[in-house]
């Protein structure tokens, strides 16, 4: 249960979140805000899933429908994209539930469902490159502006509501991992993530708890890429789907802490500063060089930090949870298949 | 008559979209049985694998386009680069994460498919460079055959059969069979684990220069391009088993085909499209792959 004092920690934090861009002016700084809290809402969606031992690398697959599809909608039949937001979350749903039934009814776990869930993205990012005829190709696209009503098509050209808006979305997710970490779900997805055939054995019907949580995930991480489409306003392949975003948003999520509601926020805190301090850093004349430091990075944190920064310093202020949070290095491991 | 005509034109297109794919599924092969190597022996998948392809295309174009060093002589010299790097990739990444949880290993190599990827726009830039060979085209009837595909295709046959006798019948190729059949048992029979997991790793890497050799005579080389065959290569793995080497070379004829067949009616993507598609109807029939052990 949650303390009174981290309620009012919660909810100062949360004021002083909302007052922010009405005291503080800055636009730039505004932007990459607003793109943290997009981001970490991403994330956030991801790690529902991805904590409980589901690795998923297909979510830059679900992200691309959901900025995609949205876009598409609008800019051809003029739907607007609060209809077409859940019309391409509906999507994503359903891709989900296509790929992710077979998986899990026949028991492909492991390195098998990372590498299914791979393709998955790298699949939607052919279509979208395939279908250049309407999406723009590998160049990218963009929604059409609003002629009329600005709310009706979700546009807003300044930054300050769209910081609230993403911040209400950023919330919604994190209410969403409180929602599940207090529900039964949590402890029949731990139980399987655990052993699997003991868990059916307990009666968890691991097929629907499995189903349900990839689910709520993809809603999840299409609503991110359509938010993420209406404020940008441009939208390539390679921003919102395939394989980068996918393995970007695992790295976020290790980064921060997998197993902490803020983890994933602070995972995108981190990459998202680091990236662009990087980028300015570098300059536009050395283009790929932030990228080339950044795998580095990435690739000594999964080395010498696995259990992300919010995780490593949870663990150091709290030793005596450790004991209870035993599971969460079972929870990470992949089966060995036929082991 | 004109629909006879039509008939007959479309068939000699089918039976030619059949054989390109056959000439196609040899080069998959080769990349999946790469990848199930590293997988059946060091139980670590390298999501990285098209990326090292992609540097040894690289390499390919440099030194005969940029040094004028002849094909041939550039060829072993690539598979040699790759397979270093390979190596360096276990010593350096692989290596110290053998105890750690096998996501986090994956994740690694993830982080190197985005360093290989960065270093190339870095170094080489993300202009598409091809090798400028234009190799003749075999008119066989009234069907056209690419040289270059039926030369990776045999290529990479003789790359496989290469591969099994070393495994077969050499002391080391037995003793990495012994060691996928066993991780820890293989210490106490006086086997250098390390060693047999760095020898595998340069083959793993070998395999994928052999396979940069080949592609570099077909496609374009841009820092991207080991987006467009790697995730059809895991769906090979995936399908024929991982670390099943028999079930991945089937496995490949069979997406090779697909891809082939479907790019006769649209593009090339869609044939991905519909592998992909065929792969989720053939997880409902064959779940553990096609050659899956009933357990």
């Amino acid at each position: 249960m949650m303390g009174q004092g981290r309620l009012a920690a919660w909810g100062m934090g949360l004021a002083a979140l909302i007052a922010l861009p009405f005291v503080y002016r800055d636009p730039y700084h505004l932007h990459i805000l607003v793109l943290i809290l997009i981001w970490s809402f991403a994330y956030t969606s991801w790690s529902m899933m991805g904590r409980f031992g589901l690795v998923s690398l297909g979510h830059g697959g679900f992200m691309g429908i959901g900025a995609y599809v949205t876009a598409l909608l609008w800019n051809h039949l003029g739907l607007s994209p609060w209809i077409g937001i859940p019309i391409s979350m509906a999507a994503a749903g359903a891709l989900a539930l296509i790929v992710g039934y077979p998986c899990f009814r026949f028991r492909i776990t492991g390195h098998y469902f990372v590498l299914v869930t791979l393709a998955l993205s790298g699949i939607v990012l052919q279509v979208i490159t395939a279908t250049r005829d309407y999406t723009g190709g590998s160049l990218g696209y963009t929604p059409n502006r609003a002629s009329g009503n600005k709310l009706l098509a979700l546009q807003f050209d300044d930054k300050t509501t769209w910081y609230l808006i993403a911040l209400a979305v950023w919330l919604f997710g994190i209410v969403v991992w409180h929602l599940v970490d207090r529900s039964m779900a949590r402890y029949a997805l731990e139980a399987i993530s655990e052993d699997e055939d003991a868990a059916a054995a307990a009666g968890v019907d691991v097929t629907a708890e499995k189903l349900k949580i990839t689910l709520l995930s993809a809603l999840m991480t299409a609503l991110a890429g359509a938010i993420y489409c209406q404020y940008q306003m441009f939208i390539t392949p390679d921003t919102v789907s395939g394989i980068a975003v996918s393995l970007q948003m695992v790295f976020a999520a290790i980064v921060g802490g997998l197993f902490v509601s803020l983890g994933p926020t602070v995972g995108a805190i981190i990459t998202i500063l680091l990236a662009e301090t990087l980028r300015i850093g570098f300059g536009t004349k050395a283009v790929g060089w932030d990228n080339l430091v950044y795998g580095v990075l990435l690739v000594l944190f999964i080395i010498f930090l696995p259990k992300g920064i919010l995780g490593s310093l949870l663990d150091r202020l709290k030793p005596q949870r450790k004991v209870s949070r035993a599971h969460e290095q079972e929870a990470v491991q992949i089966a060995r298949p036929g082991a | 008559m004109g629909m006879q005509a039509f008939l007959d034109i479309f068939d000699i297109y089918l039976l030619e979209a059949v054989i390109n794919g056959i000439l196609l599924g040899g080069v998959l092969a080769l990349l999946a049985l790469g990848l199930n190597l590293i997988f059946g022996v060091i139980d670590v998948t390298w999501i990285c694998y098209a990326e090292l392809v992609m540097i040894g295309m690289y390499a390919m174009y440099f030194m005969v386009q940029y040094y004028g060093v002849s094909y041939f002589v550039a060829a072993p010299l690539t598979i040699l680069l790759v397979a270093v790097l390979g190596a360096a990739l276990h010593y350096l990444v692989i290596a110290p994460l053998l105890t750690a949880p096998p996501i986090n290993q994956l994740l690694a190599t993830g982080g190197v498919l985005f360093v290989l990827q960065s270093f190339a726009t870095v170094a080489f830039g993300i202009d598409f460079r091809n090798l400028g060979i234009r190799l003749p085209v075999l008119a066989f009837g009234d069907m056209n055959f690419s040289y270059a595909r039926l030369l990776s295709f045999l290529a990479a046959l003789v790359g496989m059969v290469a591969v099994y006798l070393f495994m077969t019948r050499t002391f080391t190729g037995t003793a990495i069979r012994a060691i996928s059949q066993d991780r820890q048992i293989m210490a106490l029979m006086g086997v250098d684990t390390r060693r047999i997991y760095l020898i595998t790793s340069a083959i793993g890497g070998g395999l994928a220069g052999l396979a940069a050799c080949l592609l570099v005579l077909q496609y374009d080389v841009h820092p991207f391009v080991g987006l467009s065959f790697g995730p059809i290569t895991f769906l090979i793995c995936v399908l024929g088993g991982l670390g099943n080497f028999i079930g991945g070379f089937i496995a490949a004829f069979v997406f090779a085909e697909i891809i082939s067949l479907g790019g006769l009616f649209s593009d090339l993507e869609w044939g991905y499209v519909l592998a992909f598609a065929f792969f989720i109807v053939m997880m409902f029939i064959r779940p553990a792959g096609l050659l899956a052990r009933r357990r």
